[in-house]
C-alpha cells in the first residue's frame, strides 16, 4: 500500500515575504522544499511557535536552498508531524536533509518494514 | 476498614518520584513543545540513567524477573505521583523508568519469553497490544473480525486493528485473532513488526496530539505456531486479564493529574485578584476546589481499593471497575473546573490545563468506556438479569 496519499495537500508556494506574511499563525504542519520541489525539510509550528506557521516558514526566507514551501493548519500538530515524517521516510528511506537526525528517535514506521531506517 | 496510611517504604518511594518529576521532569518541560511526548534523545538517556542509579527503573518488573516486585498498591500509589506532570497522563515522566514489556509475556513459553519478553525488559524491543478492530472495541470478544486459519505448522492470518498504540514504532505485538466462535473462539499471537504482510496503514488522529493511535493491516500474514500465545481459542481471557488489572494505574495517572490541576487552582486563586478581591475570597471559587477536593478524595480512596483488593489475591474486576469510572469521571471534572477558575489562561497552552483537559476526555473511553464499566458492575450486582 501506498502512503503517499497521506501527504500535505496544498499546493508549493514560493517562499516570498509577501507569501510568508499571508500565512495564518495558526498552530500545523509546514514543509520547505528547494526550487524543484524536492522536500528539505517536515516541520511544525507548534505551541512555542512565535506567530504559528507564519513564524516558522519565515525562517526560512532567506535561505538559498529554500525554495518552495507548502502548509496544512492542524490542532494535532505533532501527531501528523511524525505522520509526514514517516511517509516521507517510506518513500525515500531517509529523513529530508535538514531535519536533524534526533526527529527520527524513535520514529515509527508505516506501510510494510522491510527495511532499516537512519535514526532507529 | 482498610488502611491506606502509605507505609514507610512506601513513603520514601513516593518522596524519590515525587523529587524527581518535581527537579527532574518539570523543568525540562519548561522547553518542550505543550504537546511533547518525548525528551530529546540525551535528555532521556541520563534520565533514564539517573532513574536506574535510584533503583526506579523497572519497578514493574515483578521480582522473579529481577524486579523490584511492587506490590499494586505500592505501584498506584507511585502512579498518582509519576502522572503530576504536563505530558503525564499518557506519558508519565517519558518512560524513563521503563516498563515491564507486555504483561501477557509472562504467560509465554520460555522460547517466546527469550525473544519477546527479555528484550523487552532490558529496553531492546517494544510491544504494542493489538485487540480493538474497526467492528468495535468495548466487546472485543463478539467484535473480532480478524480471522486465522491453520496452515501446516503456521497460521494465516488477514484482518485489521484499530486504536492501536505504539504500533508504528514496535518491534513486535500482542494481536488477537478469531479461530473460532464466541469468546471461546479468539487466539491470541505474537507477531514481528516485519513479517510479510504486517504494516501500519495510518496515524489515527485524535485529541491526543502525541502518543497517537494506529490502524493496522494484515493480509495473508504468515506465523508459525511456535509465535501462538496460549492455548488455541484461549485469547479473551489472555485479554479480559490483562484489561481489569490495566484499570487500576490507568485510574491512579487520572487521580494525579486531578491532584497537579487542583494544586495549580488552589494556588492561583490566591494569587489573581478581579475586582479588587482574591480569587480565594469568592463563594463560587471556593466551592468549584471543595467540589474538586471530594471528586480527588473519593476517587483516590475508590483505587486504592481496588489495589488493595487486588493485592490480597481477591476478585477486583468490579473494583477495577468501580474505579475506572471514578477516577476518569472525576479527574475530568476537576481539570474543568480548574480551567474555569483560570479563566481565559486555562484554555492557553501557557499551562498544562488544556492538554489535560482533551486527553482527559480520552479517558472516560479507553480501557473500556463508563458505560461498559457500569455494566461489569450491574453484572456483578444483579447477576445474569443485568443482560
Amino acid at each position: 500500500m501506498s502512503v503517499s496519499g497521506l501527504a500535505i495537500r496544498s499546493p508549493w508556494t514560493e517562499i516570498s515575504e509577501g507569501a510568508v506574511s499571508a500565512l495564518h499563525a495558526n498552530p500545523g504542519v509546514y514543509e520547505i522544499a528547494d526550487a524543484s520541489g524536492q522536500t528539505l525539510l517536515i516541520g511544525y509550528a507548534g505551541g512555542k511557535s512565535l506567530f504559528g506557521l507564519r513564524g516558522e516558514v519565515a525562517k526560512h526566507i532567506g535561505n538559498p536552498r529554500a525554495g518552495l514551501f507548502r502548509v496544512e493548519q492542524n490542532m494535532q500538530y505533532i501527531s501528523r508531524w511524525k505522520e509526514l515524517l514517516m511517509v516521507f521516510r517510506s518513500e525515500t528511506g531517509a529523513l529530508p536533509v535538514l531535519n536533524p537526525a534526533e526527529d527520527g528517535f524513535r520514529l515509527g514506521h508505516l506501510g510494510p518494514r522491510n527495511r532499516s531506517f537512519d535514526g532507529d | 476498614m482498610i488502611e491506606f496510611e502509605p507505609t514507610s517504604e512506601q513513603t520514601s518511594l513516593i518522596d524519590n518520584v515525587r523529587r524527581f518529576v518535581r527537579e527532574e521532569i518539570i523543568p525540562l518541560e519548561a522547553d518542550l513543545d505543550p504537546d511533547a511526548a518525548s525528551l530529546r534523545p540525551d535528555d532521556f538517556a541520563r534520565l533514564r540513567q539517573k532513574a536506574i542509579d535510584l533503583g526506579l527503573h523497572g519497578m514493574d518488573t515483578p521480582a522473579e524477573y529481577g524486579g523490584p516486585g511492587l506490590d499494586v498498591m505500592t505501584r498506584t500509589l507511585l502512579a498518582i505521583e509519576m502522572s503530576q506532570h504536563r505530558a503525564g497522563l499518557y506519558a508519565s515522566c517519558y518512560g524513563v523508568f521503563g516498563g515491564a514489556g507486555l504483561a501477557q509475556m509472562y504467560e509465554a513459553n520460555d522460547d517466546q519469553k527469550e525473544r519477546y519478553l527479555y528484550p523487552s525488559l532490558r529496553g531492546e524491543k517494544h510491544g504494542f497490544f493489538g485487540l480493538s478492530e474497526p467492528s468495535g472495541g468495548s466487546d472485543p470478544a463478539r467484535a473480532i473480525r480478524t480471522k486465522a486459519v491453520r496452515d501446516g505448522d503456521d497460521w494465516v492470518i488477514n484482518g485489521s486493528k484499530l486504536w492501536i498504540s505504539g504500533a508504528d514504532d514496535a518491534d513486535f505485538g500482542i494481536i488477537f485473532a478469531r479461530t473460532g466462535e464466541g469468546r471461546q473462539g479468539i487466539t491470541a499471537f505474537i507477531v514481528d513488526a516485519d513479517t510479510p504482510g504486517f504494516q501500519v496503514t495510518r496515524v489515527v488522529h485524535t485529541l491526543r496530539s502525541a502518543h497517537y493511535a494506529t490502524e493496522l493491516s494484515f493480509q495473508d500474514m504468515r506465523i508459525s505456531d511456535g509465535n501462538r500465545l496460549g492455548e488455541i481459542g484461549n485469547g479473551f481471557a489472555i485479554a479480559n486479564g490483562r484489561l481489569s488489572a490495566q484499570r487500576i494505574p490507568y485510574s491512579a495517572q487520572c487521580v494525579g493529574i486531578a491532584i497537579a490541576a487542583q494544586k495549580l487552582a488552589v494556588e492561583y486563586s490566591q494569587i489573581r485578584e478581579t475586582f479588587g478581591q482574591l480569587l480565594a475570597s469568592r463563594q463560587a471559587i471556593q466551592w468549584m476546589l471543595v467540589d474538586n477536593e471530594f471528586d480527588i478524595r473519593s476517587s483516590r480512596l475508590l483505587v486504592l481499593e481496588a489495589a488493595a483488593k487486588a493485592d490480597r489475591g481477591e476478585e477486583f474486576r468490579t473494583e477495577a471497575a468501580v474505579a475506572k469510572v471514578a477516577a476518569t469521571e472525576a479527574a475530568g471534572r476537576v481539570v474543568d473546573r480548574a480551567i474555569q477558575i483560570h479563566g481565559g489562561l486555562g484554555v492557553s497552552k501557557e499551562l498544562p490545563l488544556e492538554r489535560w483537559y482533551r486527553e482527559m476526555r480520552i479517558r472516560r473511553i479507553g480501557e473500556g468506556p463508563t458505560e461498559v464499566q457500569k455494566l461489569i458492575i450491574a453484572r456483578d450486582l444483579l447477576g445474569k438479569v443485568a443482560g
